[in-house]
């Protein structure tokens, strides 16, 4: 908004006093994230990691609302990373990466830097998990997150090495089947959006309709680059990094500021289902190299025995 | 706050948080921000996301660094030399703010011929008695004309009576008190950059550790990005109040920020970041020994304050906005003691005690230690995990005859007298110990009704979400019902003692079964009425201006006052944000004090004809057709003062404040520069080492510390000599994001105690290659204090420093965990000393020496 066209406040307070909230219809989303939201739009989350701060409210947040368990309590030794990895009772996990090629203060001229990014279940466009499941528990849902349903998964592990992105395990310790983010489906329902999201003091974590997140995203680069990281790029929007293998685009895409791996993200996801064609032509390959090797193994070891009969006759 | 007060008037946060958005340039400085104000930090990132540079100056590269466009790792406890630096840097270089310094600041006032500064006494100013460790300060005043300062300490040491410069203080015309041109020797611009010529960038990087190129880096942004059409904000935490120099670094700062015109307009100003919840509200509505609600002193032995004629001579200055303090103290007695509170009788003045010694809390902990103390009541404090030389703390605990604790844990505090340290060692019996422990639970925030009044001076209002399980109850409800059972207890006692607890006005109505006291008729007293014994026929007051001293107005705390300005009108409920953020003050959003302003001396924003100084940075100005200041915020001015207004020679109150004065709480109206009075470490701030230092003061090799910090040597409480070998580490102490203070609100949460599970130290690399410590090995620290031992947490995060070619190594430590809750840890406090900043009484937590080796404390070394 232009400077020149700013309100001069009166002595009294601006606007009606007790106004406290937004009208229930609207729901709480439009309060927070500006959004309605509405079945039949896919939803997701833009994380920009050059403004996370590494607070870890989301992480926090997350527990709190869906009522996960804490899961371990000691020392990583990394960094201020407590957490460790994504797992069926951690849904946001926050990376600390350390980059200090000048330790001296910075003198060497050197850029330090501290990275630190939210990670989550990315709600892909060509889930891995989704197509793996063979009971059908997981799902895409209404809002075009993927999500597994509690009373349908027997614990059957099938999705867990399907994930390019290694987020999906089981909870062994307490009832033995899969958990991950489920983009807070039960908030979606009521209005409200994710409580990572919500959570979130820096806006680093942004929640919308993929569409709208992506056009954010693409400005957001823009500003970045123009202002000196010219190393800044998107993952996981559609033909980028992380959008690769068959995985399509991801629902839940990041702004980075180094080489995927730094945080422990493919750098070309790929999905298991793409590897079933190669896989069996390679099996059926084996298995025909296999077979004539047998046999040509028995002929000539027949030939050699009768080589060796007629040599004694 | 005395730092922020004795430059402008008010102890607290010129500005507030979502004004940093509109910041070029934000210096983050004694605080780290992104860990400990994640929620403020979002409008740095703001500012950033606008352009803005920000910049961390830290001993520890933190996730406020990773944040920052540069950051510049220091010794701890040097901030004073890298501002001072700054100081010099902007003189040197003109590149200060003419028109502001000129109008705004006390630059062309004249100092008296026998002050002497510390370049001119090796490191100590005139009037310094080194025997009584204080200073005779009648020498840093003005030439001609005394001036009070508008702190709450009114009391100078001046022989001359007040009244005979009555109208002269401001105006400052005559040439023998003032030179507008700044050319006087004797002027405050010229001391000042005498002062601080010796701070040049070498200096600088030979104290600090810093190289010059990141100490010009730094200067040179923030110079650059200051102006008639830039603003640059500092912020800044305990980090710098936790020194035996903490008012003087904020001092520091002040004087940085009047030079380069940053205070008062968008954008700008000095961000006070208070340290946790509602903590500004606990200085306003004070849990402080020598103060009273509203920033008015508690009436000493000390001081001429037998009787409130004389308080109020002592402490009224006679121009500015505390010439009304005396409506303000009479108001605050007929809030306490009602119709008990008669003119005939002083308004029961005699009721409030005289201070005669240092209760604060370093020297409370000492005295409960030393048994001079029998019972401790505990609301929200954990002092063995929290306070200082914490072992000496908890050993004090079982010297009490009784202690209450009220929390929503058993915490270490409750605890101390079987799970301790010192009980596990052998210390303390817990058979011999007669402490007789009380422990209430505590309604939480969501559990009761209130309000907070957070960094930014707002008033935020809180309903009751849920009621409080089992027996836990809020604050309020137990000092009403204790207060009550009190009362009733002495009914009968004819003894004159026993009339301050008899004749207070404690008649809040109750709700509920448990006979809640209503806090909203709390807020009404705070707020003020038309005194009557019966709630029915008081009346609200709207404004501080309908305050009297003759008794017929009650006020609880005058600077609260218009937050309740009417019936069912309780405005710190308000919830309305400025639609599209325009014009982006939220005066609709709670209610700041004082009068709802969200910038204060906003006065400063517009040039000394009103206009403002550019159109990027419009905030208040005046409106010439209409005799009225106006803007986007409510002016922090008297509204139909003209600008080119002139007081008389006989002007008192506020009519002695010309029209360009826009710091109204100051007696002169003038930010200070060179604070002429209010401080007792001297006017200008000074680099002095901590009191525990590796390396010898190298600006005053004859001055290493403070000469008038608050030291209590003793064997429990020793301190390391000046480059001791023994302690060659310099420790500094923190705290993190994911746990709050001494750790009860979170040490004991599942989901925050995971975040962060125990206690560990940062070591940078070459310190533990030379000690042989691995990242996750044991490590054992210790001071003369005590010993703890902790995990390494071995990181590039920390660098050793060079200082003039010698290495100095330091390390830090989290001070939030404990022996009780889940995540664990041994009390770093224990390794640090008891001492005091002399003006604030603040602790030097952040900045002493250690020394440390690999392994656990019963190990073989």
């Amino acid at each position: 908004m232009s400077v020149q066209m700013r309100r001069v406040a009166s002595e009294e307070p601006a606007g009606p006093a007790y106004s406290t909230s937004a009208p229930e219809t609207k729901g709480e989303a439009v309060l927070t994230a500006g959004v309605k939201i509405e079945p039949g739009t896919d939803y997701g989350f833009f994380t920009d990691s050059t403004v996370c701060i590494g607070c870890k409210a989301c992480e926090a947040a997350c527990k709190q609302w869906n009522q996960l368990p804490m899961d371990h309590l000691g020392l990583t030794e990394t960094s201020y990373d407590n957490t460790g990895e994504l797992e069926a009772t951690t849904w946001r996990h926050v990376d600390f990466i350390e980059e200090f090629p000048s330790h001296d203060g910075g003198n060497g001229g050197g850029r330090n830097r501290w990275l630190l990014l939210s990670d989550v279940c990315k709600h892909c466009e060509n889930a891995g998990c989704l197509e793996a499941c063979p009971t059908g528990a997981i799902v895409r849902t209404e809002f075009g997150s993927v999500l597994i349903q509690q009373d349908i998964c027997n614990g059957c592990k099938y999705c867990v090495p399907s994930c390019p992105f290694g987020v999906i395990t089981v909870a062994k310790e307490q009832d033995g089947i899969a958990h991950k983010c489920t983009l807070c489906y039960d908030r979606l329902k009521a209005g409200l959006e994710p409580a990572c999201a919500k959570a979130c003091p820096t806006d680093s974590i942004q929640f919308g309709p993929v569409i709208e997140l992506r056009e954010r995203a693409e400005d957001r680069l823009r500003q970045v680059r123009q202002r000196g990281q010219s190393d800044a790029y998107l993952y996981g929007v559609p033909g980028g990094p992380g959008a690769t293998g068959g995985v399509g685009s991801l629902n839940c895409f990041f702004l980075l500021t180094e080489r995927p791996e730094a945080y422990n993200l493919p750098a070309e996801p790929e999905l298991p289902s793409r590897r079933v064609l190669p896989a069996t032509l390679t099996t059926v390959g084996a298995a025909l190299f296999a077979g004539l090797a047998t046999a040509f193994s028995i002929y000539r070891a027949a030939h050699d025995r009768r080589s060796v009969e007629g040599e004694r006759r | 706050m005395p730092g922020l007060g004795a430059s402008f008037g008010r102890g607290a946060a010129t500005t507030a948080q979502w004004d940093l958005a509109n910041s070029d340039c934000v210096l983050i400085m004694g605080s780290d921000m992104a860990e400990c104000h994640p929620v403020a930090f979002r409008f740095v990132t703001e500012a950033r996301r606008r352009g803005a540079t920000v910049i961390h100056v830290d001993p520890r590269y933190t996730r406020t660094s990773a944040m920052s466009d540069i950051h510049v790792p220091i010794r701890a406890g040097t901030d004073i030399a890298f501002l001072g630096g700054m100081i010099n840097y902007v003189l040197e270089h003109n590149l200060w703010f003419k028109d502001y310094v000129v109008n705004y600041t006390n630059a062309s006032h004249l100092v008296r011929d026998d002050f002497q500064d510390a370049e001119d006494l090796e490191g100590v100013f005139s009037g310094l008695d080194r025997d009584q460790r204080q200073y005779k300060f009648a020498s840093w005043q003005y030439k001609g004309h005394p001036v009070m300062p508008a702190l709450a300490e009114h009391y100078v040491q001046s022989s001359e009576p007040f009244t005979q410069h009555v109208g002269r203080l401001a105006a400052c015309v005559s040439p023998e008190e003032c030179d507008p041109a700044l050319q006087n020797p004797r002027c405050v611009f010229q001391v000042l950059k005498r002062h601080f010529a010796r701070y040049t960038p070498q200096m600088v990087s030979e104290i600090c550790g810093c190289s010059q190129e990141q100490f010009l880096q730094v200067a040179s942004a923030m110079a650059r990005c200051s102006g008639r059409d830039r603003t640059s904000a500092v912020c800044y935490a305990v980090a710098w109040t936790q020194h035996t120099v903490g008012t003087q670094m904020i001092r520091a700062a002040s004087i940085l920020q009047l030079l380069l015109g940053n205070v008062g307009r968008p954008g700008g100003g000095v961000m006070a970041l208070r340290g946790h919840a509602t903590i500004q509200g606990s200085t306003d509505i004070p849990t402080l020994y020598n103060l009273l609600p509203g920033y008015l002193a508690m009436p000493s032995v000390r001081d001429p304050h037998g009787t409130l004629k004389e308080y109020l001579e002592a402490e009224t200055p006679p121009s500015g906005w505390w010439s009304n303090l005396p409506k303000y103290f009479v108001s605050l007695l007929k809030a306490w003691y009602g119709d008990a509170a008669t003119r005939e009788n002083d308004f029961a003045f005699h009721y409030i005690p005289l201070i005669d010694d240092d209760y604060s809390q370093e020297p409370m902990m000492l005295a409960i230690h030393d048994g001079k103390i029998k019972g401790f009541m505990v609301l929200g404090q954990n002092p063995a995990v929290g306070g200082h030389n914490a072992g000496l703390v908890r050993r004090g605990l079982a010297q009490l005859d009784w202690m209450v604790v009220r929390d929503a844990y058993e915490t270490e505090t409750a605890s101390f007298w079987y799970a301790s340290p010192e009980v596990q060692s052998g210390d303390l019996d817990p058979k011999k110990i007669k402490t007789e422990i009380f422990f209430f639970p505590a309604a939480l925030v969501g559990e009761k009704p209130g309000s907070f009044t957070n960094t930014q001076r707002l008033v935020q209002w809180h309903d009751k979400a849920v009621e409080p399980p089992g027996d836990a109850r809020s604050e309020s409800w137990f000092v009403f019902h204790l207060g009550r059972r009190l009362r009733e207890l002495y009914r009968d006692s004819q003894d004159p003692k026993d009339r301050p607890l008899l004749d207070l006005t404690w008649d809040y109505p109750t709700t509920g079964t448990y006979e809640e006291p209503d806090v909203e008729y709390i807020l009404r007293e705070v707020n003020g009425y038309t005194w009557s014994p019966d709630w029915k026929d008081r009346q609200l007051v709207k404004s501080y201006n309908e305050l009297r001293d003759d008794g017929s107005t009650a006020s609880g705390c005058w600077l609260y006052t218009g937050i309740y300005p009417a019936e069912g009108r309780n405005l710190a409920r308000n919830r309305t944000p400025d639609p599209d953020w325009n014009p982006g003050t939220h005066l609709g959003w709670g209610f700041a004090w004082p009068s709802n302003r969200r910038i204060m001396y906003n006065r400063c924003s517009a040039d000394p004809e009103g206009r403002p100084w550019s159109e990027r940075k419009r905030y208040v100005w005046w409106d010439e057709e209409r005799k009225h200041w106006v803007g986007y915020d409510v002016p922090d001015f008297e509204l139909t003062k003209d600008p080119n207004y002139q007081p008389s020679a006989d002007s008192t109150g506020m009519d002695a404040l010309s029209g360009t004065s826009p710091f109204i709480m100051m007696a002169d109206g003038k930010g200070w520069l060179f604070a002429a009075a209010g401080l007792k470490d001297g006017p200008l701030p000074t680099h002095y080492e901590p009191l525990e230092s590796p390396v010898v003061n190298k600006l005053y090799p004859k001055q290493q510390s403070n000469p008038v910090a608050g030291i209590f040597p003793r064997p429990d409480n020793r301190y390391h000599k000046v480059a001791d070998p023994d302690f060659p580490y310099v420790i500094t102490t923190y705290r993190l994001t994911e746990h709050h203070t001494g750790g009860i609100m979170s040490r004991w949460l599942p989901w925050l105690a995971e975040l962060q599970p125990e206690g560990f130290i940062e070591i940078s690399p070459e310190l533990a290659a030379e000690k042989g410590i691995k990242n996750g090995d044991w490590v054992t620290v210790w001071t003369a204090r005590g010993e703890v031992e902790t995990r390494a947490l071995v990181t590039n995060r920390i660098a050793p420093l060079r200082l003039n070619g010698q290495v100095v190594h330091q390390v830090g430590m989290p001070w939030h965990f404990g022996y009780q809750g889940i995540a664990r840890g041994d009390i770093a406090n224990n390794l640090s000393h008891i001492s005091e900043d002399p003006n604030s009484r603040i602790h030097e937590g952040k900045a002493f020496t250690c020394n440390l080796r690999r392994g656990r404390k019963g190990e073989y070394r």
